[in-house]
């Protein structure tokens, strides 16, 4: 691939890009940054408060529960939909009829807006009306997931792993189709099993794939916010309230805009963090 | 082994399409019926709740207002996207690998941050409750993605290419639009898709910037629920007709799909 | 090792195939032997179904019609990993995450020999490769011919092997490189005395590989003979055509009613006795250019152009809209405008529908 030629004029390419996203990035984060060092009593009255809200939010309770909750649930949730992913990619038909049905049917939840995604499995969870929560009701369990956190969370999760482990899927199912027949074919006279062939040839050619799949399922999970409060409304009690949902408690609900903007740069800051962990974890083992 | 493998997808679809069966399955009944009994499916069929929806202007507006503000979005980010892809791709020039990271941190944003923020941002320019709001706020995610997508499928694409052309005598923009382009269909195809997807299923920004005029669907149900009091299946109606344009689209770009999940860059 | 038995092999890869349609089968009726450790080429253009009858003895392809036999052995139905053979691919295939050493070792163990065993038995192969050096190192590290040896490396190391397949496996390597790997195989088939099936589209590498050379076209055996065979009595047109730079000059013939061969009206001597049943046929007059010369009398041409390709000159001549080929020695001196030529009739033949008239 040929090289870049240097072009000081290429900014102008980049301007309109620049413009609309620094509009939505640059200004409402200086409105977050100037809340959160600042107090105000109303009628547009701010006084400078320093690093006070930043001291009130990493050592309220309530933040350092949510975040609990919220590394506990991304743990969960990447634990179950990244393998899964890939099993099912693995088991996925190659060509044909069967792949085009299968494809259509497993993107489907993934362009459902959601609201109907945290409705639906609201109604389809209850231990009523709903199909799954009657169903383990019938069979002996005792699930509510409105009264009980246990099953508030497992339903919480279900729903995460139904909404999105097809993204892993078709990522994962992209880089499975990048490998050449010839790999397979070398395999068989190679007299590799399964196994070794998926151990020497096709993990170490999805990583590229599943890095892609790691970083946006880490990340969207992370910032998990509609839902789940469509789902459980952070409940019961606070048992599901997630970072973004709290959040948006302190900062909607009740209006404390300074520790709302501390939290916020604070949660913000973490995803940035991690997330360029996880990029360089990852990029340097394929350096060497 | 291998002959049972095809169970393993089949009842992953199957456990994707029993949620979605349920609320169809609710949609078709009235709410008496739901709140009497558990029924598979419905005792008495009835079209009563997507007659309301299509036929009451609250509800019906609710779809034209999302769907156009995810066009316009859709439009705007790929729109200016495009150059900037194309400078990435080319050049070289100051701050330019910055700017790209800069960029794909956005998507990174978590819209419950900017939630306040926008509502304060947008209500000063005297654009609350647009179209073009919505539209203008999912940018923030949407362009740095189109751009990261684009670009992927740009460098795809051999210098030597645009070196001809301009060998050969094109202005710029009629190369880009004539030619480019074109080489790079499918790359625009995919930007398009997750555009339209991510702004599709989007619901915190699009409810805290609008209220009556540009209101989204999503927010007309919320209201049901809280204020008529739970009309089941009228809700399950109104959800099961936003899961259609997402269907449609599917099934338009199912060529593309497992290609385009590589992004150019597999 | 093993004696190669390819009997009455067909192939299509439409699930079903016309008998009568030709274009429905890769590979027509194939009938070869391959004898205990020789070094063989098959060379054919793209599309002629050299890899098809390659993937077959690998068993990487069940055969539609036919059997293949090791030894008397028939494995049609066996898999690729009972078969002992070994492929290398057109492109370079090592098992990236592991070391040259474990990539060796790979077949081995996968088969259960006891490690003290595989370690010797890599590093003696390793030492064949010049790549002891590198068995540490990781596989992914290594250049395109890098691979290749190691790819060739896991056919080598088991001793079980029957025969080595090698299909294009040059393709990827770099020119320079080219001629190393290649006198490389040579001597690692002295050696090694292995069964060596080489299949390529480049008759250089063909013809200084192999002891003996099938050339394919369309699905089936034109010839199969030493590299002399080939070069001096070619059986089939296509032989004549891509074999030999440049290759042979093909001139449309008569026979006329004496069952004498006649070009243009003049009358060509040539090897070729029966004449007669080639008559009715598409008949053609094939000799190489290096076997036409000048002469007082003969077929008279026009010289178009000489080209100077160092050690020889290349003129073309032409006989009304025919051209014909000949080579000339740096010595000699090439007529203006207008000469003679003949042809060595021992090394002139009648080809009739592209075969040649006994």
């Amino acid at each position: 691939m040929s090289s870049k030629t240097p072009n000081q004029k290429a900014w102008w390419l980049v301007l309109p890009v620049v413009l609309l996203v620094a509009f939505n990035a640059v200004i409402p984060l200086m409105a977050v940054v100037n809340y959160s060092v600042q107090e105000t009593f109303g009628n547009n009255e701010f006084f400078f408060e320093g690093v006070r809200w930043f001291q009130q939010v990493m050592q309220s309770a309530r933040f350092r529960e949510a975040l609990q909750r919220q590394i506990l649930f991304t743990a969960i949730v990447l634990a179950i939909q990244l393998p899964l992913g890939v099993a099912i990619a693995l088991a996925m038909p190659r060509r044909g009829i069967g792949l085009s049905i299968c494809l259509v049917l497993m993107a489907m939840p993934l362009l459902i807006p959601y609201n109907v995604v945290g409705a639906m499995w609201n109604i389809f969870a209850l231990p009523d009306i709903g199909l799954m929560g009657k169903g383990l009701n019938e069979l002996g369990f005792s699930f509510n997931y409105t009264r009980q956190p246990v099953a508030a969370w497992i339903t919480l999760v279900a729903m995460d792993v139904w909404h999105w482990t097809s993204l892993v899927v078709l990522l994962a199912y992209a880089g499975l189709s990048a490998i050449p027949d010839a790999y397979y074919q070398a395999a068989r006279i190679d007299g590799a099993s399964k196994w070794a062939i998926f151990r020497h040839i096709q993990l170490p050619k999805l990583k590229h794939v599943l890095l892609i799949a790691v970083l946006l399922r880490f990340m969207d999970s992370f910032m998990i916010y509609t839902e789940a409060v469509v789902l459980t409304g952070g409940g019961p009690g606070n048992a599901t309230t997630l970072l973004s949902i709290d959040l948006v408690k302190i900062a909607l609900g009740q209006f404390d805009l300074g520790p709302a903007a501390a939290m916020s740069l604070i949660y913000f800051l973490i995803i940035l963090l991690s997330s360029w962990l996880f990029y360089t974890v990852m990029t340097r083992d394929e350096e060497h | 082994m291998s002959r049972l493998k095809w169970l393993v997808p089949t009842i992953y679809i199957v456990f994707l399409m029993l949620p979605i069966y349920w609320l169809l399955n609710m949609s078709f009944k009235n709410t008496n019926e739901i709140l009497g009994g558990f029924t598979l499916w419905p005792r008495e069929f009835t079209l009563a709740n997507y007659a309301k929806i299509l036929t009451d202007r609250t509800w019906y507006m609710g779809y034209v207002n999302s769907l156009a503000y995810v066009l316009m979005n859709t439009v705007i980010s790929v729109t200016v996207a495009l150059p900037a892809a194309y400078a990435f791709s080319r050049y070289r020039f100051l701050g330019d690998k910055h700017l790209f990271f800069w960029l794909l941190t956005n998507r990174m944003a978590p819209p419950a941050v900017f939630a306040l923020p926008f509502f304060q941002l947008y209500s000063s320019i005297g654009l609350f409750d647009t179209h073009i709001a919505v539209a203008l706020a999912h940018c923030l995610f949407n362009i740095p993605l189109a751009v990261w997508i684009l670009e992927g499928f740009m460098s795809g694409v051999p210098r030597e290419l645009d070196e001809t052309a301009f060998v050969d005598g094109y202005p710029f923009w009629k190369f880009f639009i004539r030619i480019f382009m074109p080489t790079i269909a499918a790359g625009i195809g995919v930007a398009c898709f997750f555009c339209f997807m991510f702004s599709w299923v989007e619901l915190l920004l699009a409810k805290t910037l609008t209220s009556v005029d540009a209101k989204p669907i999503a927010a007309t149900m919320t209201r049901t629920a809280s204020t008529s009091g739970y009309e089941l299946g009228l809700l399950a109606a109104a959800g099961a007709l936003t899961i259609v344009p997402g269907a449609v689209v599917i099934w338009f770009v199912r060529n593309y799909i497992a290609k385009g999940f590589a992004l150019g860059r597999v | 090792m093993a004696r190669i038995h390819l009997e009455q092999l067909s192939h299509s890869y439409r699930p079903q195939p016309r008998a009568e349609v030709e274009a429905d089968w890769a590979l027509r009726g194939l009938d070869l032997q391959w004898a205990d450790g020789g070094a063989y080429a098959l060379l054919g253009p793209s599309g002629c179904g050299k890899s098809t009858l390659l993937n077959l003895i690998s068993g990487l392809l069940q055969p539609t019609q036919g059997r293949v036999r090791f030894d008397e052995r028939d494995v049609t139905a066996l898999e690729p990993g009972q078969r002992n053979i070994a492929q290398v691919f057109q492109f370079p295939v090592v098992y990236d995450t592991m070391s040259v050493f474990d990539n060796l070792a790979f077949p081995l163990r996968n088969r259960g020999m006891a490690e003290p065993d595989v370690k010797a038995r890599v590093i003696e192969i390793a030492e064949m490769l010049d790549l002891g050096a590198s068995l540490a190192n990781r596989a992914s590290g290594l250049t395109a011919d890098g691979k290749q040896k190691i790819s060739l490396g896991r056919g080598l190391v088991r001793s079980d092997v029957a025969a080595i397949l090698f299909d294009e496996p040059l393709t990827v390597i770099d020119p320079h490189l080219k001629w190393r790997l290649r006198s490389k195989l040579k001597e690692l088939h002295q050696r090694v005395r292995r069964t060596m099936i080489y299949v390529t589209h480049d008759q250089t590498e063909a013809l200084t590989f192999a002891e003996q050379v099938v050339v394919m076209f369309d699905g089936q055996v034109v010839q199969s003979g030493t590299p002399v065979e080939l070069f001096e009595r070619p059986a089939h047109t296509f032989v004549g055509h891509f074999i030999g730079s440049p290759g042979m000059n093909l001139l449309p013939c008569e026979v006329d009613a004496a069952g004498v061969a006649r070009f243009a009206g003049h009358a060509v001597a040539n090897a070729s006795r029966d004449l007669n049943a080639a008559r009715g046929k598409k008949t053609e007059l094939g000799v190489r250019p290096e076997f036409v010369h000048f002469a007082g009398v003969g077929i008279p041409v026009q010289i178009e152009r000489a080209s100077d390709v160092g050690r020889f000159r290349i003129v073309d001549a032409r006989h009304g809209a025919q051209l014909i080929k000949l080579l000339v020695d740096e010595g000699e001196p090439v007529p203006e405008r207008q000469a003679h030529l003949v042809f060595d009739a021992q090394r002139t033949r009648v080809y009739a529908d592209g075969w040649a008239v006994a």
